[in-house]
C-alpha cells in the first residue's frame, strides 16, 4: 500500500470512478488546465480530455445549477467550488434545487451530483476562503453532508459519494489536504455514506468531531490517557446521514460528552447533536455537554485565527471542565 | 460592430392583429395544422378560467393563470418533437398539456397532491419550477448531457421577462453560448413581474438584444400570434439540432389576468391598457379570423369544441379527485434514496399519527 496525502487520495478516487464509469465527468473553475488550485483534479483533463473534465466560466450557481441538468440527463457530475465561502452564490441551486429535485418530481428525478469543496481554518486565507459553513447544508433535506478527516476516509467515502444516487455535499479540510500521509488502498473501495468511525476507545468521555479537527482532538485524547483520562474519539465523518447509534452507544458508556467543530457556535451542528443526545439519554449523562467550537463572528483574519479556532488549551480545559463534575 | 450579429430588432410577425398577412406565407399552413393550434388554445383558455374559478371556490390551491400567453406556449411546444425536453415554470401549464401531460395531472397538481409533481416516465418535461429563472440552468445542463451523448433531444426553457434580471439567467445563457448546446431561452416577456413593469425591470430596448452580448442569435417575436412563434420556434429547434448552439426568444405577450389569485393587478395596470390587449391583441381572436377566413371555423363550431373540453375538464377533475392518494406518510419517501434512520422514526411517527387518524 502506498502512503498517499488526503489530496492524492481524493484525485485518486475521482480518477479511479472516471475510469471505471464514463458518466463520471468534473467540471469547476480551473479544474482542467491547472487542475485545480489544491491539484485535486490533477491530470484528469490530460487522461480524460475535455469532453469529461471543463473549465467552466467563473459562476458558482452555473456549476452547480448545470450539474442538475447534466445529472438528470444521465451524467454523474463532479463539481468543484473552489473554497466553500463562495458557496453562498449558490444556495439556491445546491440548497433548493439540487436537494430537492426528487421530492419535487416525487421520485421521476435524482440529482447524484457530488458538490466538492475546500473548507476550514489555519491556513491564512483571505476573507470566505476558510469558513465551514457544514450546518447550513444539514438543514436542506435532500442533501447528504460528509466530511473526511484523513486521506483513507476521503478516498472511500468520496467513492460511495460519487456512486451515491443523491446530491452529497463533499467538504475537504483543506488543513489536512497535505498535513500526513497514510496507507491507503490503491484498488476503489467505499466507506459507507452515514457510518462513523470510533478513532479511540475510551470510557471516561465522550469526544465528537469531524473533518478538520479531528486529528487535533485524536492527538489530545492520546496525551489525555497518559494524564488518567480516557476519552472516546468519535469522527462523524457523515453528517448527514448521521451515525447516531454510534453516537449513543459511546454516550449511553461515558456519560460525558464534548462536542468539537470549527464552524461558528450558534445553530452549528454541535447544537443538533447535542439536542440529539438530550432527546435520547439525558439521564445517562453525568455532566452539562460542552461544545468547543469556532465563535459567533464572521471567521477572523489570518492574525487571530488560531485562537478563534477550537485549539488544544479549549479543548483540554473543555475535558476538564467535564470530568470536574 | 454589432451588426456582426444577426440580431433583428423587428418583430417576428405573420399574422396582424386582424387576422391578416402574407397570403403567400400563410399557405404554408395546412388547414388541419391551423385547426389544431387553434383548438389546443381554445382549449388552454377554457380550462384556465375554469381552473380560475375552481380557485376561488376552495377547490385549488393559489393558481397562477396564463391567458393571453396561449400563442406563445403553445405555438412554441408544437415545434417540438414528442422526445424533446421542456423546463416549466409555473405559468407554464399549457405548455405542459400540449408536450403531452394529462389534464387529471394537473388538477393533482394545482390541488397539492403528491404525485401531482410526478412527470410521467415518457414524459421529458421537468418539475414545475417556482423560483425565477432557476430553470434555465437547469436546462442548459440538460442540453449540455444531450450535445455530450451525441443525442438529438432540444431543452427549451420557459420563463418570463422578471427572470431575465435574475443571475442564473446570465449564468446559463453564457454557460449555453460557451458550450454552444442545443438549449433554447424561449422568454414570454408578458410585460410584468408581478407588479413592476418590464421597462422597470430592464433598461435594455428588448430582451431578445440581450442574446447579443453572450454570443447567441436573438429574436424578438410576436408572442401572440401563434404562427410567427411556431415559426421561429421551429428554426430555433432546427438550428439548435443541427450544432448551432443555443438561441434567445423573446415573444411579446402580455398576462390578461393577475400574477396569481394572490394579487390583484388593477392595483398596478391601467383598465385602458388591459383592455386593448384584450380586445385588439388576444391571440384567439386572430388565429380565428384566419380560420373563419378559409371556412373553417363557425360560431356553432366553437361552441362545440368548448362544450367538448367542458366535458373533458369535469372529467379529468372527477378522475383526479376520484384517485387522490398520498398521505404526509409518503412525502418522506421523496427525501433520500433510503432515508436515514432519523428520518425513518419521524416517518413512523406520521405513520403512527394516520393510524390513530390523526393525520393525512
Amino acid at each position: 500500500m502506498a502512503e498517499i496525502t488526503m489530496i492524492q487520495a481524493i484525485n485518486e478516487a475521482m480518477r479511479q470512478e472516471m475510469e471505471r464509469d464514463e458518466r463520471v465527468i468534473v467540471l469547476g473553475e480551473d479544474v482542467g488546465t491547472n487542475g485545480g488550485v489544491f491539484r485535486a483534479t490533477d491530470g484528469l483533463l490530460e487522461q480524460f480530455g475535455d469532453q469529461r473534465v471543463f473549465d467552466t466560466p467563473l459562476a458558482e450557481s452555473g456549476i452547480i445549477g448545470t450539474s442538475i441538468g447534466l445529472a438528470v440527463n444521465g451524467f454523474r457530475p463532479i463539481a468543484e467550488i473552489q473554497f466553500l465561502g463562495f458557496v453562498y452564490q449558490a444556495m439556491d441551486q445546491l440548497a433548493a434545487q439540487a436537494a430537492r429535485i426528487r421530492f419535487r418530481s416525487a421520485g421521476r428525478f435524482t440529482c447524484p451530483i457530488v458538490v466538492r469543496s475546500p473548507y476550514g481554518g489555519g491556513v491564512r486565507t483571505p476573507e470566505l476562503h476558510s469558513d465551514a459553513l457544514e450546518a447550513l447544508f444539514t438543514h436542506s433535506p435532500g442533501l447528504k453532508v460528509v466530511m473526511p478527516s484523513n486521506a483513507y476516509d476521503a478516498k472511500g467515502l468520496l467513492i460511495a459519494a460519487i456512486r451515491d444516487e443523491d446530491p452529497v455535499l463533499f467538504l475537504e479540510p483543506m488543513k489536512l489536504y497535505r498535513a500526513f500521509r497514510m496507507e491507503v488502498p490503491e484498488e476503489p473501495y467505499e466507506i459507507p455514506l452515514g457510518k462513523a468511525r470510533i478513532v479511540k476507545e475510551g470510557e471516561d468521555v465522550t469526544i465528537i468531531s469531524w473533518g478538520a479537527t479531528v486529528p487535533l482532538v485524536a492527538k489530545l485524547a492520546a496525551e489525555m490517557k497518559a494524564q488518567g483520562v480516557d476519552a472516546e474519539v468519535i469522527d462523524l465523518r457523515c453528517l448527514q446521514p448521521l451515525d447516531i447509534d454510534t453516537i449513543m452507544q459511546s454516550v449511553e458508556k461515558t456519560g460525558r460528552v464534548m462536542i468539537v467543530h470549527e464552524a461558528v457556535k450558534t445553530n452549528g451542528f454541535g447544537a443538533e447533536i447535542a439536542a440529539l443526545i438530550s432527546e435520547r439519554a439525558l439521564f445517562s449523562l453525568s455532566a452539562p455537554i460542552v461544545r468547543v467550537t469556532g465563535y459567533d463572528t464572521p471567521y477572523p483574519v489570518p492574525s487571530v485565527e488560531d485562537d478563534w479556532l477550537p485549539n488544544a488549551a479549549r479543548i483540554v480545559e473543555g475535558v476538564q471542565t467535564l470530568m470536574r463534575y | 460592430m454589432f451588426d456582426q450579429n444577426e440580431l433583428q430588432f423587428e418583430m417576428v410577425q405573420l399574422l396582424d392583429e386582424n387576422g391578416n398577412g402574407d397570403e403567400q406565407e400563410l399557405a404554408s399552413f395546412s388547414d388541419e395544422f391551423l385547426v389544431t393550434l387553434y383548438r389546443w388554445m381554445r382549449k388552454a383558455r377554457v380550462i384556465d378560467e375554469r381552473l380560475l374559478k375552481m380557485q376561488r371556490q376552495g377547490r385549488i390551491g393559489t393558481y397562477a393563470p396564463f391567458s393571453g400567453q396561449e400563442a406563445a406556449q403553445i405555438g412554441s411546444v408544437m415545434a417540438l418533437r414528442k422526445d424533446d425536453w421542456i423546463f416549466p415554470s409555473y405559468r407554464e401549464i399549457a405548455a405542459c398539456l400540449v408536450h403531452g401531460l394529462p389534464l387529471a395531472q394537473i388538477f393533482q397538481y394545482v390541488r397539492g397532491r403528491v404525485i401531482g409533481k410526478r412527470m410521467p416516465d415518457d414524459l421529458n418535461i421537468f418539475p414545475i419550477q417556482i423560483i425565477i429563472g432557476a430553470q434555465t440552468l437547469h436546462a442548459t445542463g440538460c442540453a449540455w448531457a444531450t450535445k455530450l451523448k451525441g443525442e438529438t433531444q432540444v431543452s427549451v426553457c420557459y420563463f418570463g421577462d422578471g427572470a431575465t434580471s435574475e443571475g442564473d439567467f446570465h449564468e446559463a445563457l453564457n454557460f449555453a453560448a460557451v458550450y454552444r448546446v442545443p438549449v433554447i431561452f424561449f422568454c414570454q416577456n408578458n410585460h410584468y413581474a408581478i407588479s413592476v413593469p418590464v421597462h422597470k425591470q430592464t433598461a435594455s430596448r428588448t430582451i431578445a438584444q440581450k442574446a447579443l452580448a453572450y454570443g447567441m442569435k436573438g429574436v424578438l417575436v410576436d408572442g401572440n400570434d401563434a404562427l410567427a412563434v411556431y415559426k421561429t420556434m421551429k428554426q430555433a429547434v432546427e438550428a439548435a439540432r443541427n450544432g448551432e448552439g443555443p438561441m434567445l426568444i423573446e415573444a411579446l405577450t402580455y398576462r390578461l389576468g393577475p400574477h396569481t389569485t394572490a394579487d390583484d393587478p388593477t392595483k398596478y395596470r391601467n383598465a385602458e391598457e388591459v383592455e386593448q390587449w384584450k380586445r385588439k391583441k388576444d391571440p384567439l381572436h386572430r388565429l380565428r379570423v384566419l380560420l373563419e377566413k378559409r371556412g373553417l371555423w363557425t360560431e356553432a363550431q366553437e361552441e362545440a369544441w368548448v362544450a367538448q373540453v367542458n366535458e373533458e375538464v369535469t372529467a379529468a377533475y372527477e378522475e383526479a379527485t376520484a384517485n387522490e392518494t398520498g398521505s404526509l406518510v409518503d412525502i418522506f419517501d421523496y427525501v433520500y434514496g433510503k432515508p436515514s434512520k432519523l428520518l425513518q422514526e419521524q416517518q413512523q411517527e406520521v405513520a403512527r399519527r394516520k393510524q390513530r387518524k390523526e393525520v393525512k
